[in-house]
């Protein structure tokens, strides 16, 4: 085997090299030429390709993320302790105790190969939390597939589940939440988004960076193979071809092992109590050559690495599929030399193992040897944060006028006899079904401080065993909404998860995201992004709470067909005593009022009953209220410390009818319900700032008194019935729990079983 | 009293058992599965999770660890045992109980609220249940489907070695609907549902599973 070095380089300036195939255009090899004063050495083009990949190097977003940071104020980043750019963002919460959490997608390998792609995006994420210095503690998975009864979603889904379970569950992980939305444009490009959070005490924080000249690189875990290396295997097979026996390449889907991360994870909780890791980083997408690269340019001098001491579980790897491969379950540390054979010992004692690779240098050179031969020698920066940057164009829809103008005003509603049925058919539809399937294939009990999780309106986990202080998380998105107008879709978005964790009693603190749309190369596409990018940004300084991280994930589409647009928004709440969480099932105490606090008006656009019933898709989205969504969590949390909330529920897809079907079922106890005169919208509408809660008749009064004093609006709906089995409309009729449950619970397994 | 809890490489529910013996007022003692030392412990609890990655065969190799042959040791001489989920397919494979768990019947894991019968209060690990009592604790396994020959399940059944069934729909095609087992001095326990998740109705469904740990504390105090 020989091996393309710096040398090499120097002395065949006009090798052809196949940077196309990499995913590299003319003016970025220019570039990387222009950098290095000469052609790049295979490894080189291999870090460089996939460093500058869209997936890790955001060139198409930057511009367009800037406005995030752009857009925080001090005031919002008072309890910030990392944000944009670290690995994870990381929130001061009280008592000593900092929060990471970060969401990420794996889209494309899920769809590919459904259970290794959904595991590995959990594995991902979790060193992603890791690497700031916490023990992971959870982790939510927002998904969505194509049409439920799809041939397809069939092969995918239950891999996609099986995946996230079979990871999470053997990592001792409990899932507290997450979504499964089924749309038909997710058909050939299914999303798969992760999400982790982790604890730490404030001082333990770490940031990924190598200081300290002579300091040693040490990469721990698994070994390196040959899988998930990808496009990168197209180098091997143009400068090493070798025609008598060509080795067959591992899928480029990573395998994962979430064993050896449990190991790891213990290990380096370990090595960070006894303090003797000065630098740390998880190698995820494009492996070592980003791990690498990464550490080095966040640092203050340069670093040497001996690739050739890697250990590998494949024979005959170049140096260029050694720096790409995804390997999962690995990590690479920056140490003190005086605490290496401290180090070596932990991971010794977990059976991780452990090499060192490399050392911190003077300069500003990351240099790569193979068996003393130079095959890379690069100035970090230009590998990890100095990638190209593009402005794509961007124009609005031309048939976005159209989509906008096609409301669903002129939608037959259904008569007044068909209304109970509705209700019915409407809980048994597959985005509102239960997904009790999906997620009774996950742990949720794990490690014993679950307080809340599906089908709660958020996750809910204690922190401090002794004070209780606990946080709370809520992924949502509604990618229908966000296709009639991103800009409101996304703050549509953020306003959902907002309430959705003020109605278990926390208060939201900070803001996490995980942008997935269609290729960034259709202006209409950059057009959406751009449109929730300000939406969110805008959304996140009116409600005064930061946005700490995020994730992009572009080229979501078959052919020519993009997806929803789906912004992702994960909003994380605090909450001083977990004790007073507020429950989604009714009938806890004996004689409950339910009230329905906000506004109700015919907003149909984009809803799930156009959806469901007319398979209709246009219009305006339901609009937005920060302000009232604010107010609404101020009184929900302080109707939760004052004890006046024995239960509450968000309205959101569904409207009022879901609200009510999900808080009996899940209380196992009846309602009757009487609305006001339009009964199809006051079931259905999608209005947005509504809360369904129940008040202990001994405090009805104190609570709404709070409300009319605040200036929430809020009505009497119903009463709970615990001596009834049935939801109860009035003027409408009666439907039995029993009847409402099957059709809410049966959906998912008649589909997937 | 101190009770021992081991911790395996890929052992998930340790601090959940640890915290269990400390909401019953006994002292945890972690032990390691690399040490010949069961550090002068009153009883032993094998945790759930998932042992060696459940390479081979769940809790295959975890019988093989220094620390399991101290316990094997310790329980022919008496000590309590118990075994949780994985920790009940390790006390299977190390023969401190008879039969084995297989993959559960509908093939998925399974996360759920499961109702127990109490059959058998006179073990070490039940004395505060009353025979016939129902109990709603946490079933949480992939590998849950309990086996053995019919000699076995008749000797099981014929002695009242079946300590918890399960009660309404079989979620994992467990023969006889069996939950859990002891051993013939009924010192050793072995199930797969968790006890140590329904310890406090705030983070589990019921209370109901602090009954064994407090049993325990009984147990012991009376030996």
């Amino acid at each position: 085997m020989t091996v393309d070095t710096v040398k090499n380089a120097e002395s065949t300036p006009d090798q052809e090299q196949p940077y196309k195939e990499l995913g590299l255009k003319d003016d970025e090899y220019a570039r990387i030429k222009d950098i290095l004063g000469r052609r790049p050495t295979d490894a080189e083009l291999a870090m460089y390709s996939v460093m500058w990949s869209e997936h890790c190097s955001y060139k198409s977003s930057k511009v367009h993320l800037k406005y995030f940071s752009d857009t925080t104020t001090d005031e919002m980043r008072e309890k910030m302790l990392a944000g944009i750019g670290e690995n994870a963002g990381v929130v001061d919460i009280g008592d000593g105790w900092a929060i990471t959490f970060k969401a990420e997608s794996h889209n494309h390998p899920s769809y590919v190969e459904p259970y290794q792609g959904a595991a590995t995006g959990v594995g991902g994420i979790v060193r992603d939390i890791l690497a700031m210095g916490a023990r992971p503690l959870a982790v939510m998975d927002p998904l969505r597939f194509g049409p439920a009864d799809a041939p397809d979603t069939r092969r995918v889904l239950p891999g996609i589940v099986a995946g996230v379970g079979g990871y999470g569950n053997c990592l001792g992980l409990p899932n507290i939440g997450g979504e499964v939305v089924f749309d038909a444009t997710y058909a050939g490009n299914p999303l798969v988004n992760a999400l982790c959070v982790g604890a730490m005490r404030v001082e333990d924080l770490h940031l990924a960076h190598a200081s300290g000249t002579g300091n040693k690189v040490i990469l721990f875990g698994a070994r390196t193979g040959l899988d998930g290396i990808g496009g990168v295997s197209v180098l091997a097979s143009e400068t090493f071809d070798d025609s008598a026996g060509k080795r067959k390449k591992l899928p480029s889907v990573q395998v994962g092992d979430p064993f050896t991360e449990k190991v790891l994870i213990e290990c380096c909780l370990e090595l960070f109590a006894e303090r003797i890791v000065v630098g740390i980083q998880d190698l995820g997408g494009a492996g070592l050559a980003c791990a690498t690269s990464e550490l080095a340019s966040a640092g203050d001098g340069g670093m040497h690495v001996y690739l050739d001491r890697v250990p590998l579980r494949a024979t005959g790897m170049t140096p260029a599929e050694i720096l790409s491969s995804e390997s999962q379950e690995r990590m690479c540390a920056v140490v003190r030399p005086e605490d290496l054979d401290a180090f070596m010992a932990v991971c010794a004692k977990w059976d991780v193992i452990a090499t060192e690779i490399g050392e911190v240098t003077e300069g500003d050179r990351l240099v790569i040897t193979w068996h003393d031969e130079v095959v890379l020698d690069v100035p970090p920066r230009t590998v990890a944060h100095e990638g190209p940057v593009y402005n794509r164009p961007i124009e609005r829809p031309a048939d976005q006028d159209a989509l906008q103008a096609d409301t669903p005003d002129g939608l037959p509603k259904p008569a007044r006899e068909e209304l109970l049925d509705l209700v019915k058919t409407m809980a048994a539809s597959p985005n509102l079904a239960s997904k009790r399937w999906v997620t009774q294939q996950y742990d949720r009990y794990v490690r014993g401080g679950t307080v809340l999780s599906q089908p709660a309106d958020s996750g809910m986990i204690r922190i401090d065993e002794t004070t209780n202080r606990g946080v709370a998380l809520s992924t949502d998105c509604n990618g229908r909404y966000a296709k009639l107008d991103p800009y409101a879709g996304a703050q549509l978005a953020l306003a959902e998860a907002y309430r959705n964790v003020s109605t278990t009693g926390a208060t939201p603190v900070a803001v996490t995201n995980c942008l997935n749309f269609g290729s960034p190369e259709d202006p209409a596409v950059m057009w959406q992004f751009e449109q929730a990018v300000k939406g969110l940004a805008d959304g996140c300084v009116e409600l005064g709470i930061p946005v700490t991280g995020g994730n992009v994930s572009f080229y979501n589409q078959t052919g020519a067909t993009a997806i929803l647009p789906t912004p992702v928004v994960g909003v994380l709440g605090v909450i001083d005593d977990v004790r007073r969480r507020i429950p989604t099932g009714i009938g806890a105490e004996a004689g409950e009022t339910l009230l329905l606090l906000g506004e109700t008006h015919a907003e149909f656009g984009g809803s799930e009953w156009a959806h469901v019933v007319h398979g209709h898709l246009g219009g305006l989205p339901p609009k937005v209220d920060l302000q009232r969504e604010k107010l609404l969590g101020e009184v929900l949390v302080a109707g939760s410390r004052d004890g006046m909330l024995s239960a509450a529920h968000d309205l959101s897809d569904g409207g009022l009818a879901q609200a009510l079907v999900e808080t009996c079922l899940i209380g196992e106890v009846g309602a009757r319900v009487f609305l006001e005169a339009d009964l199809f919208t006051e079931l259905f509408s999608e209005s947005t700032g509504r809360v369904l809660v129940a008040v202990p008749r001994t405090e009805e009064l104190r609570f709404t008194d709070m409300c009319t004093a605040r200036g929430l609006p809020w009505r009497k709906v119903g009463v709970v019935d615990p001596e009834s089995d049935a939801l109860e409309v009035q003027e409408l009729g009666s439907l039995p729990l029993a009847e409402l449950r099957e059709a809410w619970e049966g959906t998912l397994p008649a589909l997937f079983d | 009293m101190r009770v021992g809890v081991i911790t395996f490489p890929g052992t998930l529910d340790d601090v959940d058992a640890a915290r269990a013996v400390g909401y019953a007022g006994g002292e945890a003692v972690k032990l390691w599965h690399a040490d010949h030392d069961l550090k002068d412990v009153d009883a032993v609890i094998v945790p759930g999770g998932f042992s060696y990655g459940d390479y081979l065969r769940c809790g295959a190799i975890a019988r093989f660890a220094p620390v399991m042959q101290e316990v094997v040791d310790a329980a022919k001489k008496g000590m309590p045992v118990l075994g949780i989920c994985n920790g009940f397919q390790i006390l299977c494979e190390a023969h401190l109980l008879p039969g084995a768990l297989i993959r559960n019947h509908k093939l998925h894991f399974v996360c759920r609220d499961q109702w127990l019968k109490v059959e058998n209060n006179a073990t070490a690990w039940t004395s505060r249940y009353d025979n016939g009592a129902e109990i709603l604790v946490p079933l949480k396994s992939g590998e849950g489907g309990y086996q053995a020959d019919q000699s076995t399940l008749d000797e099981l059944e014929g002695e009242g070695r079946v300590v918890f069934r399960y009660v309404g729909e079989n979620p994992n095609g467990s023969r006889n609907d069996i939950a859990g087992i002891t051993s013939a001095n009924g010192r050793v326990v072995g199930l797969m549902p968790h006890p140590e998740h329904a310890i406090d109705a705030l983070t589990g469904p019921t209370d109901d599973g602090l009954g064994m740990f407090l049993s325990l504390v009984d147990s012991v105090v009376k030996a």
